[in-house]
């Protein structure tokens, strides 16, 4: 449990009798893609927020680069479920509002320059004075990646970003962000619903349970198991079922869904 | 194309209401004034002496009637050519008239902005303000602005102050309402963005809230001016002195209605741009999400 985040019996509860979950633990190492894989409202989103700063646990700590978490920080991009993007501001100035809060002093040609590389990166280069209305589900995730990853944060959070979109759509947009992380050697923890998409992103994937009465008493939910990913790191979605282990890794983690994550 | 069809449509509509409008106000203002009066011829010279003396003067039956029109129309010709003529202080054109209405309307206008958008923020943001000021708001917001005019000219001691306090008091409610109600619902999610990139709270509130909440404080803004129009006129009769309220009342003092319905057709046209402005900026700070 060495890791570059490191997260210490995390508990939270609304009801003080009945944590949503208890004794949540796991680390994450540089440079690694975690997911996280649970039935709604077993909590992954808290906890994520919770590494963001923006919420607080019940119990536990969590930790990044040796410093306890205990507010947000420009240390940590967060890519929002609803995207989040400014509507009053176009694609250019949500991104270098971002900057801005991050660099405040840099100067005019670099910072466009800033703002310039990053929209590039997601492929909107052609959108970059449109405001977000005038953008499609997609692509205004993808600004909403932009912006995170403009700030270079050590970590990067996301909250379910490709939920929204359509099939298509979301293979396009995990395509890309696979090459962005890998490119940047970025550290990412990732809600996600869908089992592809964990498979194809992550390094290790986190499978959480939701809290439920078994045999009369209340058992609150965490983490149940994690899985490494066994697919090697160069795995691409196109070859993604051709590949040795992946139906096994697939099944393993349908079925723990399907029979295990909720306590009936 | 269907569009300006139907504009067009709708302006001829418009057309044929204002010479229905128009043709019966003429037809209405043409019929006998005095019916109860005797004509002129079958008074002896003192009958019609005592009937002047008693203001029943035959011969002007004309001048006493409501006027049609075409009079007002003349009127307000020679009022709008010549707008700005200052003639001692009951006898002053339209325009210094109007200057001195929308003077007070600006500056009651503005003092309100500068209270109630800041304390708009603050109840807004916090919901203990919130809970602190709705009592007080609840209870002064539908007080009469005019009802304030006898304890703004005892504290104040002065008319015109007390006109602009007045404007002040009826602009208030409605920009800080909506100001609250605005930053109050602000999505969650951009205040979550301003905090995970660690913006200032100063920042945070110009760049963030102001935005987001500024179409809702337009809204606030532009039904305050409507009040504060509607109250300028009222206003101005009681406290006197100058503006189109008084104009109004010293026109009805002078029996001129001729000049009342030239006055309240201009207060009409100004009250109208004044919302169209508003609606303009308004436009101008809407975002689609």
């Amino acid at each position: 449990m060495n890791g570059f985040l490191k997260v210490e019996q995390l508990a939270k509860a609304f009801q003080a009798d009945k944590p949503v979950f208890a004794d949540v633990s796991f680390g994450i190492a540089k440079g690694e893609f975690v997911c996280i894989i649970g039935h709604s409202g077993c909590g992954k989103t808290t906890i994520l927020n919770v590494l963001a700063g923006l919420d607080t646990a019940s119990h536990g700590h969590a930790f990044m680069d040796g410093r306890e978490i205990a507010g947000p920080s420009l240390e940590r991009g967060v890519v929002f479920q609803g995207h989040a993007l400014m509507p009053w501001l176009s694609v250019r100035k949500n991104i270098e509002f971002a900057v801005k809060s991050r660099w405040p002093d840099m100067r005019r040609a670099e910072l466009d320059q800033h703002v310039e590389k990053f929209v590039a990166l997601v492929g909107l280069s052609a959108a970059i004075e449109k405001k977000p209305s005038q953008l499609s589900g997609g692509m205004k995730q993808r600004v909403g990646i932009a912006r995170a990853f403009a700030i270079q944060p050590k970590m990067l959070l996301l909250d379910e970003p490709f939920g929204a979109l359509d099939a298509l759509t979301r293979g396009t947009i995990q395509d890309e962000l696979m090459t962005i992380v890998r490119q940047t050697q970025q550290t990412v923890f990732m809600i996600t619903h869908d089992v592809d998409e964990a498979i194809l992103l992550a390094d290790r994937i986190l499978l959480m349970s939701n809290g439920a009465e078994v045999n009369g008493h209340y058992k609150p939910g965490g983490l149940a198991e994690t899985v490494s990913n066994p697919l090697p790191r160069s795995r691409t979605r196109a070859q993604l079922h051709h590949l040795d282990g992946y139906y096994e890794l697939r099944n393993h983690i349908v079925d723990f869904l399907v029979s295990r994550a909720k306590a009936h | 194309m269907n569009t300006t069809s139907l504009n067009l449509r709708a302006a001829l509509v418009s057309l044929l209401l204002l010479a229905v409008f128009l043709g019966v106000w003429q037809i209405a203002s043409q019929s006998p004034a005095g019916a109860g009066t005797t004509s002129a011829a079958t008074l002896s010279a003192d009958e019609l002496e005592y009937a002047k003396m008693m203001g029943k003067d035959p011969g002007a039956a004309k001048a006493t009637g409501f006027p049609g029109p075409a009079e007002v129309a003349r009127t307000s010709w020679k009022h709008l050519s010549d707008p700005f003529y200052d003639k001692g202080p009951n006898d002053k054109g339209i325009g210094i008239q109007l200057a001195h209405s929308l003077g007070r309307v600006a500056l009651g206008f503005l003092l309100a902005m500068v209270v109630a958008i800041p304390l708009g923020f603050l109840i807004g943001m916090s919901p203990l303000m919130q809970k602190a000021f709705n009592p007080f708001i609840q209870v002064l917001k539908p007080i009469s602005p005019l009802a304030w005019m006898p304890l703004a000219l005892y504290t104040l001691k002065d008319s015109g102050v007390s006109g602009i306090f007045v404007i002040f008091i009826c602009s208030v409610w409605p920009m800080m309402i909506n100001t609250a109600f605005g930053v109050a619902s602000v999505k969650r999610d951009w205040l979550n963005v301003a905090l995970t990139l660690e913006v200032s709270p100063l920042r945070k509130a110009l760049q963030v809230i102001l935005p987001a909440a500024a179409p809702t404080i337009l809204t606030g803004m532009r039904i305050s001016m409507g009040i504060a129009w509607l109250v300028i006129v009222a206003a101005e009769m009681l406290v006197g002195g100058t503006g189109i309220g008084y104009f109004v009342w010293n026109e009805w003092n002078n029996l001129s209605l001729t000049n009342v319905i030239f006055a309240v057709l201009v207060i009409g046209v100004v009250g109208m741009l004044l919302d169209l402005g508003f609606a303009q900026a308004q436009k101008a700070v809407t975002y689609v999400e």
